[in-house]
């Protein structure tokens, strides 16, 4: 038994050695972090541990938990990882504190496209940006001859060519999940077509021409998906074209590390980036653009705050960066745009917008995810499944008092 | 009993009962005739985002909550009546529906859509719970005694496992290519798709809860046989009787009571269906009215949850479990008055 004991303090000893070797400080103050769990995430979270007293949670189904965390006082977790989107919910309650100070004592090095500023105050820091993008099978691609599409008009005609050769399974993947991802993959080509959400005093607009059009390239697009499409989130498609059961995909920039990953990817060096296709010719693309960083809770003491800041910090350092550089587009100082930059920025760069995130986005997303899939299993048609959809945010709307 | 003794026997366990459960109920009540929303004002905000070249700031119109001195939100409530249950019934769209007998247009409203798979849900699996597990106490009961035990030890284990877990066990089974899904590609020699339309999860979602419940059955009708009187099946035998008539006049009548205790907490638990739509994340094709309850409960993608709904909901819930266990509460009270 104190064999047993030494072993556990030596082991101790040696594992908090390395850590004030890796954390430029030692922190003293016990500190938790909710995260989403995606690999970028991981390599954040594991680079804040070296500093000590650090407990990170991943978890998929941080947007549902966080607003709720971070309303206790005190708040659950001190560091949140948020992207524009889950951000807003947090701002609409008050439970994140501006960073102004920390970030003129601890921040200097901060790039300012990392400082996101609402009405003037720094609310959090941004660590990397996403967008979904367009992935495919160079290898297929050459041996058919084909071009890589620009347009969804030009995707549909590859997927048939794929789906003749019959060289995979199912010639696209899509994040079609039911809820959240599916609404995205709307609000995408809904965007890409140029239509709005939103008119006048926050009431619904999506049931339109462009509205009906996105939903039926919506359909035409899983035809050649496979038929679970409903249950297929980010994971489940990145998983599809890692065992070579899909050629193409728009999928998250985020995931694009993956497929080279030999540890789990049968199609390494095979799979290439380009912009994510525009709905038709001289539209922008289909894709919002995104961005992930973190956020301190407002409901705790200033000295917890201080400290969460500054072990977030060294989770976002350079060292950080070129240790997990094909992780993510990363906006922290240090990055070499690889590879699977390149889809992104392209699609960047042909217009794409940032995700128009806002109360009433999140209750328009909520209403596509849930409305979409009767049209898509052909239980409505376009026109009622977009009323639908208007009448289920109105409901919301009139009950959070936007409407 | 005097009544003192009676009362300190009873009273902590009426206390808990108020606080647990009465309190909370009242409580979903008042919820569901009463909304609370935030405060919100319209403001020009700027706001500042990267982008891949640089940041990008915007000035734009914003409607946002308004703040109390102690920077909590501020909200007001304000009694709505019926409001909540219209909301979550839709009678604008539901009784036209119902008039015009248009059955695929009412099962696009989420109640309606829910309350289809919770009833059809709860009155498939009852008889199948009940004849499998009476199925399986029959044939350990005519088994060798020394079997007996490893028998009953394997017929619990679904009933053991949590029924998340349970749930999911089986969706991984069959999902995309799982192994009992290539297994039936394979024997079949085509494609199958299990989770590509509502009716074949629905057929897993029945097979999965008559497996996890019959077990129940089985073990309260196993000793339920213990306690069959032998004389009368003996002299059943030599009246003549075959095995199915002794069954149906004498073992079963003697397990009546059983069976309606055990169709009523079948009923209550299976009404309130919804570790299955989670396991099998059916949300896209089956919801269920549990399901629904806590889908409202859930923030949205702007943090705002409905609460009005949920209590109307729930309400509605438990209004529906007390009307399906009319019939069975009736026939035991006339038992009980008879007896």
């Amino acid at each position: 038994m104190k064999i047993f004991k030494l072993v556990l303090i030596a082991v101790a000893l040696v594992a908090s050695g390395t850590a004030q070797a890796a954390c430029g400080f030692k922190n003293s103050v016990s500190l938790k972090s909710l995260t989403a769990g995606f690999q970028a995430w991981k390599s954040v979270t594991s680079a804040m541990a070296e500093c000590g007293n650090f407990e990170p949670v991943l978890d998929q189904e941080f947007r549902k938990k966080q607003p709720t965390a971070f309303s206790a006082n005190p708040a659950l977790y001190q560091i949140g990882g948020v992207s524009n989107g889950t951000m807003v919910p947090l701002l609409n309650e008050g439970t994140i504190r501006p960073l102004d100070s920390l970030v003129t004592k601890h921040g200097q090095h901060l790039k300012p496209n990392q400082l996101i500023k609402i009405d003037g105050k720094i609310m959090a820091v941004a660590m990397m940006v996403n967008a979904q993008h367009f992935m495919y099978r160079e290898d297929i691609f050459n041996n058919l001859g084909i071009a890589v599409p620009g347009t969804y008009g030009e995707v549909l005609a590859v997927a048939e060519k794929i789906k003749q050769a019959g060289v995979v399974d199912y010639p696209l993947g899509g994040t079609y999940k039911a809820g959240w991802n599916l609404a995205e993959e709307f609000i995408n080509m809904y965007l890409g077509f140029g239509g709005a959400f939103f008119g006048s005093g926050n009431s619904p607009t999506v049931n339109n021409i462009e509205g009906i059009v996105t939903l039926e390239t919506m359909k035409e697009l899983t035809m050649y998906m496979d038929p679970e499409y409903l249950v297929s989130d980010s994971t489940y498609v990145q998983k599809q074209f890692q065992q070579g059961k899909i050629a193409m995909a728009n999928l998250w920039a985020t995931r694009a590390g993956a497929m080279d990953d030999a540890a789990e990817s049968q199609v390494v060096g095979k799979v290439q980036f380009s912009s994510a296709p525009a709905p038709t010719a001289g539209n922008r693309p289909a894709s919002t653009l995104w961005w992930d960083g973190i956020v301190i809770a407002k409901n705790i003491s200033d000295t917890q705050a201080e400290a969460a800041f500054r072990v977030a910090m060294e989770g976002l350092d350079s060292e950080m960066v070129q240790a997990n550089n094909a992780d993510a587009i990363w906006l922290i100082d240090g990055y070499a745009p690889g590879k699977a930059a390149k889809g992104a920025s392209d699609t960047a760069a042909n217009g794409a917008v940032p995700y128009p995130a806002s109360k009433q986005m999140g209750m328009m997303h909520t209403a596509l995810g849930n409305g979409i899939a009767d049209f898509l299993i052909g239980k409505k048609d376009a026109r009622t499944a977009l009323a639908d959809i208007e009448a289920a945010y109105t409901t919301s709307a009139k009950e959070a008092g936007l409407l | 009993m005097k009544f003192k003794t009676f009362a300190l026997f009873v009273g902590p366990s009426v206390f808990l009962m108020f606080l647990f459960i009465a309190a909370p109920l009242f409580s979903v009540f008042w919820q569901s005739f009463h909304l609370t929303k935030p405060v919100f004002e319209t403001v020009e905000v700027e706001t500042c985002t990267p982008g891949f070249t640089g940041q990008t700031c915007v000035v734009e119109k914003k409607t946002r909550p308004v703040f109390d001195a102690q920077g909590k939100p501020k909200t007001e409530t304000t009694f709505v009546g019926l409001q909540s249950y219209r909301n979550l019934i839709e009678p604008d769209r539901a009784f036209p529906a119902m008039v015009d007998g248009d059955w695929t247009k009412l099962l696009t409203i989420d109640f309606w859509k829910a309350l289809r798979f919770t009833l059809t849900f709860t009155f498939i699996t009852l008889p199948l719970v009940i004849a499998v597990g009476f199925a399986i106490a029959l044939a350990v009961n005519n088994t060798l005694r020394a079997l007996r035990g490893p028998v009953i030890f394997l017929s619990l284990l679904p009933f053991i496992i949590t029924p998340v877990i349970g749930a999911l066990a089986i969706r991984w089974l069959f999902i995309g290519d799982g192994i009992m899904t290539a297994l039936l590609e394979w024997w079949l020699e085509r494609d199958i798709a299990l989770f590509a339309q509502g009716w074949t999860i629905e057929l897993l979602m029945l097979f999965y809860r008559v497996w996890h419940a019959a077990p129940f059955a089985f073990v309260v009708l196993y000793a339920g046989l213990q306690t069959v009187n032998q004389d009368a099946l003996e002299s059943a035998i030599i009246d003549g009787a075959n095995r199915w008539e002794r069954l149906r006049y004498i073992v079963i009548p003697h397990l009546m009571p059983l069976l309606i205790f055990i169709s009523l907490i079948h009923l209550m638990d299976t009404y309130r269906v919804f570790e299955e739509v989670v396991g099998f994340s059916s949300q896209a094709h089956v919801i269920s009215l549990q399901w629904l309850t806590y889908d409202f409960l859930t923030p949205d993608d702007s943090g705002s949850r409905s609460i009005g709904r949920a209590s109307a909901s729930a309400m509605l819930t438990m209004i529906g479990i007390a009307i399906i266990l009319v019939p069975l509460l009736r026939r035991t009270w006339r038992d009980h008055k008879e007896g």
